[in-house]
């Protein structure tokens, strides 16, 4: 039986080494935050990190995930309070809400590398995610925030530094 | 027997669209007032006080938390935070307070002017916020009357603000909490007393107007906001479906599963047979697990009868419309006034157009998907669904069940646009978990969702115009030819007599079509198409007929104020003089024009060449529940005919704000729409099937596609209408109308290509 990683978690699953990351996590693992859109890597909303990195999960075998760690939308901070979270909140960025886990999953591994993101480079970043109700302009204004906060919060942790 | 389900009273409900407004007054108020309490009372812990629950709609702890149960389906328009922010108002309660959850199909929680559990039309707010705004006001003043009496002053010297009742005289104040946990009785109130409650006028406001933030947002952040596809029961297995090689019509005459038996965990191969109609040559792989049941409805070797509709096609069902349009005798009339044909042949000038609009997938996120299971004689039906009330009554035909043996369960909808009014899904689940004996989930592949969509119907127009000498608009008759998704309901009351009562339409399919321009000499027909009835079986998709009549409507009036050498918008504004029944609706729609134009610097500035901008407005979605529209679209057209959408400026007209930022989101979200179905989704029809299968060839918008959308909301303190569905309609004709101002090129078929764009400009 494979041994997952995932939030920080080990994990037996029962389940063949093709079995796509997706169905794992969702019906077997039965953390839901992990939504699936499309089943062809064409909408993104089944976002999730593989060592940091942004995958599809529908198109990720399982046998590919071992040894790696896996981020979901439910590890993303302990409480919810990832900055994209917070900004997700403060820009009021949901509608049916169903894509957004694997949006907020994108926005994160860009972030994660560069936190001063143009609006060319968020859009270039997140344009295999679909949102079909549409909320691309408040996804864009909440990841420009959140780099913003995150940017503030490492500066006064560099001030703060003993000399 | 399950006691809380009651058979849904589809075929009572007075649903006729003229009617919306007396059966408001007469059945708005009728719901278990005095009795009736919320779920959340039902399913509250075991306390020593008894939770407050003045009415079905909400339910207030003895911890002071109000939970509000939303009959409405919320599939990301916030609706359930709307309801309980018109409860909160009235109540006087803490926003912070405020919970929602999600009504079963119960028929106590019926929309109180529907009289059933649908939710569309954009109708929510508007039908809600007298009943919901009642149940608040009731609720406080049973709260003010025992806070009185526990205080030992006057009810009428209280104040209620945030939960708190006060009276300053005294400086004593209790909270909704402390009343609740007193077990003091609390005041009923019958219908009467309901409707004799004088409710707050809007300078008393302190909450409609105001951006709460949407209760729903949090749980939507963080992965914990349940979908349907998201139920686990236990036990559960899961179901894929095979789909036929054709959209409707198709039979199973054959199903080899010899090789799914070797599938770990197959458990059966189930051939639906759908009394109810409702699907057609579908089988169900039912396997412990969703990848092993994809394996073997791989590994199932299914034949068919392809049946009747195996040859049709798009370019079919357009040369049927065609023919039908030709035809004297089709359809009936949604409208008559004067005589268009006698005006057509003595006006100084006629112009003609067809106008055409593609079969358009729904395709929200979350694909169908429904989780069905059997507890003794009670069928428990987890899906997120638009129209609980005809679902539920579906799969109980499925079934062979009584109605009332039938209970849904609600969940946050992964996207609806319509899609969700059907019951297709609740079909294979029900009858998989009957034939296997134990819960099943069914999860559509994004392809079944696809090319099983109730789709947005192809549509043909022909709109015959006619001017006078003076450039006056004298006579228009149009044609509108489309499947009737609405006569597939099976409900009388949806339909409309026809203005010679000699048939009925499905209005549904063309209103706005009786727009508010005037015209002495005005007809419409509506026309159904049967081939594409039969082989498309189409859908309501957001916003519906206004979605494409007026795409024919407003692309007409630029040509005819071209014709009669006006300003598209001036020539507009000419025709909305409110005369007659247009009184009123037409002077809004004038305003909100003049509001678009005037937040989109439409005519005070020079455009460079190969740009221009086009205007447009609706009167979205009926002329009874209209929210008046208006879009100035900007576009910059290239030579090869590409179109590149510069600024979309959207005004629109709600009567009051109940919340003003979810309103710009769900205009911007519709008129995003607008765009995306004017120019990126296109669905076809071959060999009686749907050829797009999935996001790589159905292609709704994206980030990179998306433009600056600039919004004006008007506010004149009129009844508060929907803002789900009218930005939708109005996108595509001010595009068309753009581009023929860029470079003069005026296309009629959407969605709208270079290549025709192009064409077009040669012609």
């Amino acid at each position: 039986m494979p041994n997952l990683v995932i939030n920080g978690r080990n994990m037996s699953v029962d389940a063949a080494n093709d079995t796509p990351l997706l169905w794992v996590i969702r019906e077997q693992l039965q953390m839901t935050g992990t939504k699936f859109g499309c089943g062809a890597g064409l909408c993104g909303a089944c976002t999730v990190h593989l060592n940091g990195e942004a995958v599809r999960s529908c198109q990720t075998p399982i046998g590919d995930a071992v040894g790696k760690k896996i981020t979901t939308i439910e590890g993303l901070s302990a409480k919810g309070d990832h900055p994209l979270q917070k900004a997700w909140i403060l820009e009021q960025v949901p509608q049916c809400g169903y894509c957004q886990s694997g949006q907020i999953m994108q926005a994160a591994a860009l972030l994660a590398k560069n936190n001063n993101p143009t609006r060319e480079e968020i859009t270039a970043h997140m344009d295999g995610n679909l949102c079909r109700c549409m909320t691309y302009s408040r996804i864009q204004k909440a990841i420009t925030r959140a780099a913003a906060d995150m940017r503030t919060a490492s500066n006064s942790a560099t001030e703060r530094r003993p000399t | 027997m399950n006691e809380r389900v009651k058979a849904p009273k589809t075929a009572q409900a007075d649903l006729s669209r003229r009617s919306f407004v007396i059966s408001a007054a007469a059945t708005g108020l009728t719901f278990a007032y005095a009795g009736g309490v919320g779920d959340a009372l039902a399913q509250a812990p075991a306390a020593a006080a008894k939770p407050f629950g003045p009415s079905v709609w909400y339910a207030i702890a003895p911890n002071g938390l109000v939970t509000v149960t939303c009959g409405k389906a919320d599939m990301g328009q916030h609706i359930a935070s709307t309801m309980a922010q018109l409860i909160c108002e009235e109540l006087g309660a803490d926003w912070r307070d405020m919970r929602v959850e999600l009504a079963t199909n119960d028929p106590k929680y019926d929309d109180p002017v529907l009289a059933a559990q649908l939710t569309g039309g954009s109708w929510s707010t508007n039908m809600n916020f007298d009943a919901m705004s009642r149940a608040g006001a009731a609720g406080r003043m049973a709260l003010t009357e025992a806070a009185a009496s526990i205080m030992g002053v006057p009810a009428s010297e209280l104040t209620v603000r945030d939960g708190v009742i006060s009276h300053a005289k005294s400086k004593k104040s209790v909270k909704f909490a402390d009343v609740v946990k007193s077990g003091k009785p609390l005041k009923t109130f019958s219908a009467d007393e309901l409707k004799a409650i004088k409710l707050k006028t809007p300078d008393q406001y302190t909450l409609i107007g105001v951006s709460v933030p949407q209760l729903d947002i949090p749980s939507k952040t963080n992965g914990t906001a349940k979908y349907g596809i998201d139920t686990m029961l236990p036990g559960m297995a899961y179901g894929k479906i095979v789909m036929p090689p054709v959209r409707y019509g198709a039979t199973v005459t054959s199903v080899d599963d010899s090789a799914a038996k070797k599938v770990p965990g197959f458990i059966k191969a189930v051939t639906l047979e759908d009394k109810t109609g409702t699907t057609s040559g579908w089988v169900v792989a039912v396997a412990s697990t969703y990848p092993g049941a994809k394996k073997a409805a791989e590994a199932l070797k299914v034949t068919w009868d392809n049946g009747k509709n195996a040859k049709v096609s798009s370019d079919t069902i357009l040369a049927e419309a065609k023919r039908l349009q030709g035809s004297a005798d089709s359809g009936f009339f949604f409208v008559k006034n004067g005589d268009a044909d006698a005006a057509l042949g003595s006006a100084a000038k006629v112009l003609e157009g067809e106008y055409t609009t593609s079969i358009n997938i729904h395709a929200p996120l979350e694909p169908m998907n429904a989780t069905a299971q059997q507890q003794g004689d009670t069928w428990h039906l987890y899906t997120g669904n638009q129209f609980a009330t005809r679902t539920g009554a579906i799969a109980a035909g499925a079934l062979g069940v009584d109605p009332k043996m039938v209970v849904m369960h609600q969940a946050w909808l992964g996207g609806g646009f319509g899609r969700r009014l059907d019951a297709d899904m609740v079909i294979p689940a029900v009858l998989a978990a009957k034939a296997v004996g134990k819960p099943v989930k069914v999860i559509y592949s994004r392809e079944d969702d696809m090319t099983m969509d109730f789709s947005r119907p192809l549509t043909f127009q022909k709109i015959k115009a006619g001017l006078d000498a003076d450039g006056k608009l004298v006579a228009m008759s149009h044609d509108v030819v489309s499947a009737w998704p609405t006569l597939r309901w099976g409900i009388p009351d949806f339909l409309t007599p026809s203005v010679d009562k000699k048939g009925a339409l499905d209005g549904f399919t063309v209103n706005g079509a009786d727009h508010f321009y005037t015209v002495p000499n005005h007809s419409v027909r509506a026309i159904l198409n049967e081939l594409a009835q039969s082989a498309t079986p189409s859908g309501q998709l957001r916003s519906v007929a206004p979605g494409w009549t007026f795409w024919a409507v407003e692309s007409m009036l630029d040509d005819l104020a071209a014709a009669a050498g006006k300003d598209p918008a001036q020539f507009r504004i000419s025709l909305l003089d409110g005369a007659g029944t247009n009184d009123g609706g037409a002077q809004r729609l004038r305003n909100t024009l003049l509001a678009a134009m005037g937040l989109a610097g439409y005519g005070s500035r020079k455009l460079p060449k190969g740009e221009g901008m086009g205007v447009a407005c609706v009167s979205s979605q009926e002329r009874n529940t209209a929210s008046w529209t208006a879009c100035v679209a900007h576009v910059a057209v290239a030579p090869s005919g590409e179109v590149k959408v510069k600024k979309l400026t959207v005004a629109t007209d709600v009567g009051t704000m109940v919340h003003p930022d979810n309103i710009r989101a769900q205009v911007e979200g519709a008129a995003l729409w607008g765009l995306s179905l004017a120019m990126y989704e296109k669905a076809t029809m071959k060999d009686g099937a749907i050829e797009q299968t999935n996001f790589n060839d159905y292609t709704p918008l994206r980030m990179s596609q998306t433009p600056e959308v600039a919004i004006s909301i008007i506010a004149n303190g009129e009844a508060a209408t929907g803002v789900g569905e009218p930005a939708v309609t109005v996108v595509a004709p001010a595009l068309g109308n753009a581009i023929f101002n860029a470079v003069g090129a005026r296309v009629r078929s959407l969605p709208i290509t270079a290549d025709a764009v192009k064409a077009a400009m040669k012609a």
